[in-house]
C-alpha cells in the first residue's frame, strides 16, 4: 500500500516538474537560438568585469601573506582624505589604528583631529567634540536621508566591511576605484566594443560608467586623481598605488585578525596534523592482532 | 539488546563501585560506546560519520553558547554584535568562524552519513526507528540552521528569513496568517529575530536528545556493516573500545584538518558576501540564496515554474517538503531482502549513476541565478528524485537478483568463516 501510494507520489511531482520542463523548454531555447545564449544579453551581463588584481598583489595574501604596514598607513590617509568625506567607517575606532603601527600618543594626536558628536557637560546640549582614541570614527552625515539627500539619492556605503561584503573584496576595491572607463570607447579584450553591441547603452545623467560595477553605472565618481594625497613616506600617489593602498586598508577594517588568523591556523594545523599521525600509528597498533590475514581455504 | 558475547562492566574500585550502585553512568558509557559494546569488525570509515556527527554537535553547542554570551538578539545591534565578537572579544573570530564553518561541516558529515544510510540501505528492518530518529535530527538540523543564519542579521539573513518564512504563505487558505504568526509580524524584524534566536539556542539541545534515542535504539540491534549480513557469533565483533575509538579517533583527527584548514584559511568560503552587509528591507539582494546545504532542496523548489491545476508556488513547497519527508518511508519503500549495495547490482547503478549525479546537479542549481538553463536542468533533476525513491527503489528492489552474500562477516573479513581469529566459530559453514 506504502509503495502504490509512494509510486503515484513520485509519479505525480515527477510529472509536474516535468511539464514545468516541457512549458519552459521552448521560450528557453528560442531564446537560444536568436541571441547564442540561454538569457537575453544585456550589457551588464557581457560588459561585466571581473576584479583584478594589482601586479604583485598584496602583501596580506596567500597562507604565509603579512600586512604591509606602510602600505596600511597609507591607505588610511587615503581614507581620511577622500574617502572620508562621504563615507563611514562605523566598525573601525580610533584605538584600533594601533596595529597599523601608531603610537598611542599618536592615535591619541589623530583622534583630536576629528570632531565627533558629544554632549555638553555643562549645558547637555548637543555638541561637537574632538575624538578620543575609544571613539569610533565619525559618520559624514548625520542620518541616512541626509546622506541620500547630498548624494543623488544614492547613499554611499559604510566601508568597514567592504572587502568582505563583495564577491573578491579586496580586488573588488582595487578594480572599481581603477576601473572608470568612458563608455564611448570602452570595449573588451576581444575586440567587442559596448557601443556596437549595445547603441541604446547609456550612462544616464549624474550617474558614471564603471565596468567592475555590477550595473555598470555608478553614482560615485571617479575619487582619486594621481597626487590626491601627499604621502608622508615619499611614495608617489598615483591613481594605481592609492587605489591598492586604501584596498588593503579596507581590508585590514573588514578583517583586523586575518594575519593573527592565519598565523594561528599554521600552528593549529600542525599540532593536528601531529595529533593525526600518533592516532594514526595508534589504530595501526590496535588493529594489528585482528586484522585479517586473508586466505582461501 | 546487545550480544550474549558482550563484555561486561566490572567496577575495579571504591569509588566506581559506589557510583555503579547509586547511578550506574561509568556502566551506561562502557555499555554504550565503551568495550561493552560489540561492533561489526568490518566496518569501513564511513561509519566513522556517526561520531562525527556527534562531535560536530557538541563543537556547535561549545561555541555557540559562548558566542551567546556577546551576542545581542536585536533588530538595532545585532549585526554590531556580531562585528563587535569579530573584533573587541578575546578569539571572538575564531569562535564565530569555527561557529559558522562548524554548521557547514556539521551538514558535510550528516549528508555523508545519510548517503551511507542509503547505500548501504541501514534503514531496513531491524533498524527503522534508528532512521526515523535520524531523519528527524536532520529536520532539526535545519531548522537550526536556518534560524542560525538568520541572527547575524546581514543581508541574506534578512532576505533569507523572508523568502524561507514567505513559503508557507504559499499554503492555501491559512498560509498568509501562519507566516504573520511564525515572524511575529508581516516582515521578518525584532519579534522575528527574536523567537530565531531562542529557537536557535533550544533546538540543539532537542538534537541533542534526539541523538540520544538514535543512539539508544542503534543499541538495540547493533550497527549494520558494509556486507549488510547480520551478526551471527562474537567472531563477527570487536568492542567498540578500543577498536573502534582508535579508528574513530584517527578519522577524527582527518575531519579536523580539513574542518581547520576552512576556519583558518578560508573562513567566509562557504558562505555569501551579502551577509556582511547590514540588514536592509528597503534593498532587495540581486541573488537570494539560502546556505549551500540547503541547495538542493532550494534547487526543487525553484523546479516549479508552472501553474498545474495548484499554483506553482505551492507545488515547489509541497516538493520541497516532500523531498526529505519521502526518507521516512524509506524501509518500507525499498523491499528487498538483500541491504548492501555492494551486493545489489542494478540498485547499486541506479545510486551511482542517478541518485549522486542527480544530488550533485540538485546541489548545483540551488546556487545558480534562477535562469536558463538551470531551471530546465532542476526541472529534470527533481523529476528523477521522485522517481528515485518513490518509483525506481520499490520496483528494483522487487525484481533484482542480488549477489550471493558472504555467509558471515567473519567469512566477508577472512575470507573463510572455518577458522576465526576471536573466539572459537561453533557453526563451520563450507561455502
Amino acid at each position: 500500500m506504502i509503495r502504490l501510494v509512494g509510486i503515484l507520489v513520485g509519479l505525480g511531482f515527477a510529472f509536474v516538474a516535468l511539464i514545468s520542463f516541457a512549458f519552459g523548454i521552448g521560450p528557453a531555447f528560442s531564446v537560444l537560438s536568436e541571441h547564442g545564449h540561454f538569457v537575453e544579453p544585456t550589457a551588464e551581463h557581457e560588459f561585466h568585469l571581473e576584479a583584478r588584481e594589482p601586479e604583485g598583489g598584496f602583501a596580506f595574501e596567500g597562507p604565509v601573506g603579512k600586512w604591509d604596514v606602510a602600505q596600511l598607513q597609507r591607505g588610511f590617509q587615503v581614507y581620511k582624505e577622500v574617502c572620508s568625506a562621504c563615507h563611514s567607517l562605523n566598525q573601525v575606532a580610533f584605538r584600533d589604528l594601533t596595529q597599523l603601527g601608531y603610537s598611542e600618543a599618536q592615535v591619541k594626536a589623530e583622534a583630536l583631529t576629528w570632531n565627533v558628536p558629544g554632549i555638553d557637560p555643562d549645558t547637555g546640549e548637543d555638541v561637537m567634540r574632538p575624538a578620543l582614541p575609544t571613539d569610533y570614527f565619525p559618520k559624514p552625515y548625520a542620518n541616512a536621508i541626509a546622506a541620500a539627500a547630498a548624494n543623488r539619492n544614492a547613499i554611499p556605503p559604510d566601508l568597514s566591511l567592504m572587502t568582505k561584503a563583495r564577491h573578491d573584496g579586496t580586488h573588488y576595491v582595487y578594480s572599481l576605484l581603477t576601473g572608470y572607463r568612458d563608455p564611448a570607447t570602452f570595449g573588451l579584450t576581444s575586440g567587442e566594443t559596448l557601443r556596437e553591441e549595445f547603441p541604446e547603452f547609456e550612462t544616464p545623467e549624474g550617474l558614471h560608467f564603471n565596468p567592475y560595477f555590477p550595473n555598470l553605472n555608478l553614482a560615485m565618481a571617479a575619487p582619486l586623481s594621481a597626487n590626491a594625497v601627499t604621502y608622508a613616506d615619499g611614495t608617489e600617489a598615483s591613481v594605481d598605488q592609492m587605489a591598492q593602498d586604501v584596498a588593503a586598508f579596507l581590508t585590514w577594517t573588514a578583517e583586523p585578525t586575518l594575519v593573527k588568523r592565519k598565523q594561528t591556523g599554521w600552528w593549529i594545523m600542525l599540532f593536528t596534523l601531529f595529533v593525526t599521525v600518533l592516532a594514526w600509528f595508534a589504530k595501526k597498533q590496535v588493529w594489528a592482532p585482528v586484522k585479517p590475514h586473508r586466505r582461501k581455504d | 539488546m546487545s550480544f550474549p558475547w558482550a563484555r561486561q562492566y566490572t567496577p575495579s574500585n571504591g569509588l566506581t563501585r559506589f557510583l555503579d550502585e547509586k547511578l550506574p553512568l561509568p556502566r551506561l558509557v562502557y555499555n554504550a560506546v565503551g568495550a561493552g559494546y560489540p561492533v561489526p569488525r568490518n566496518l569501513s570509515y564511513f561509519w566513522n560519520f556517526g561520531v562525527l556527527a556527534g562531535f560536530c554537535l557538541v563543537l556547535q553547542i561549545v561555541t555557540g553558547v559562548v558566542l551567546a554570551m556577546h551576542y545581542a538578539a536585536n533588530g538595532t545591534v545585532a549585526f554590531d554584535s556580531v562585528e563587535h565578537i569579530m573584533r573587541d572579544v578575546n578569539w571572538g573570530w575564531m569562535l564565530r568562524y569555527a561557529h559558522a564553518n562548524g554548521a557547514s561541516f556539521f551538514f558535510i558529515v550528516i549528508y555523508i552519513h545519510i548517503f551511507r544510510g542509503f547505500f548501504y540501505a541501514s534503514y531496513k528492518p531491524p533498524r527503522e526507528m534508528i532512521w526515523l530518529i535520524g531523519v528527524v535530527i536532520f529536520l532539526l538540523m535545519m531548522a537550526t540552521a536556518f534560524m542560525g543564519y538568520v541572527l547575524p542579521w546581514g543581508q541574506m539573513s534578512f532576505w533569507g528569513a523572508k523568502v524561507i518564512t514567505g513559503l508557507f504563505g504559499a499554503i492555501p487558505v491559512v498560509g498568509e496568517g501562519l507566516q504573520v504568526w511564525l515572524l511575529g509580524g508581516y516582515a521578518p524584524d525584532n519579534a522575528a529575530l527574536n523567537r530565531f534566536f531562542s529557537l536557535h539556542y533550544l533546538l540543539p539541545f532537542v538534537i541533542a536528545g534526539c541523538v540520544i534515542l538514535h543512539i539508544w535504539a542503534l543499541h538495540i540491534p547493533g550497527s549494520s556493516n558494509p556486507t549488510g549480513v547480520e551478526v551471527k557469533q562474537e567472531s563477527d565483533t570487536l568492542p567498540f573500545h578500543p577498536y573502534y575509538t582508535a579508528k574513530d579517533g584517527f578519522g577524527l583527527g582527518v575531519f579536523l584538518l580539513a574542518y581547520f584548514l576552512f576556519v583558518f584559511f578560508m573562513p567566509n568560503a562557504l558562505g555569501h558576501p551579502d551577509n556582511y552587509i547590514p540588514a536592509n528591507p528597503l534593498s532587495t539582494p540581486a541573488l537570494i540564496v539560502p546556505e549551500w546545504y540547503f541547495y538542493p532542496f532550494y534547487a526543487i523548489l525553484r523546479a516549479f515554474t508552472f501553474d498545474f491545476i495548484l499554483p506553482a508556488k505551492l507545488w515547489g513547497v509541497l516538493a520541497m517538503f516532500a523531498a526529505i519527508l519521502v526518507w521516512f518511508f524509506l524501509p518500507w519503500l525499498d523491499r528487498g531482502p538483500v541491504r548492501s549495495g555492494h551486493y545489489r547490482p542494478l540498485f547499486r547503478k541506479f545510486f551511482w549513476f542517478g541518485l549522486i549525479p542527480c544530488m550533485a546537479a540538485l546541489f548545483y542549481l540551488g546556487g545558480a541565478h534562477a535562469e536558463e538553463p538551470y531551471i530546465m536542468l532542476s526541472q529534470i533533476a527533481t523529476a528523477y528524485y521522485f522517481l528515485h525513491f518513490l518509483v525506481i527503489l520499490p520496483i528494483v528492489s522487487s525484481i533484482e537478483r542480488p549477489d550471493p552474500l558472504p555467509y558471515s562477516i567473519t567469512e566477508a573479513v577472512l575470507g573463510s568463516d572455518k577458522k576465526a581469529v576471536l573466539g572459537e566459530n561453533a557453526e563451520p559453514v563450507a561455502v
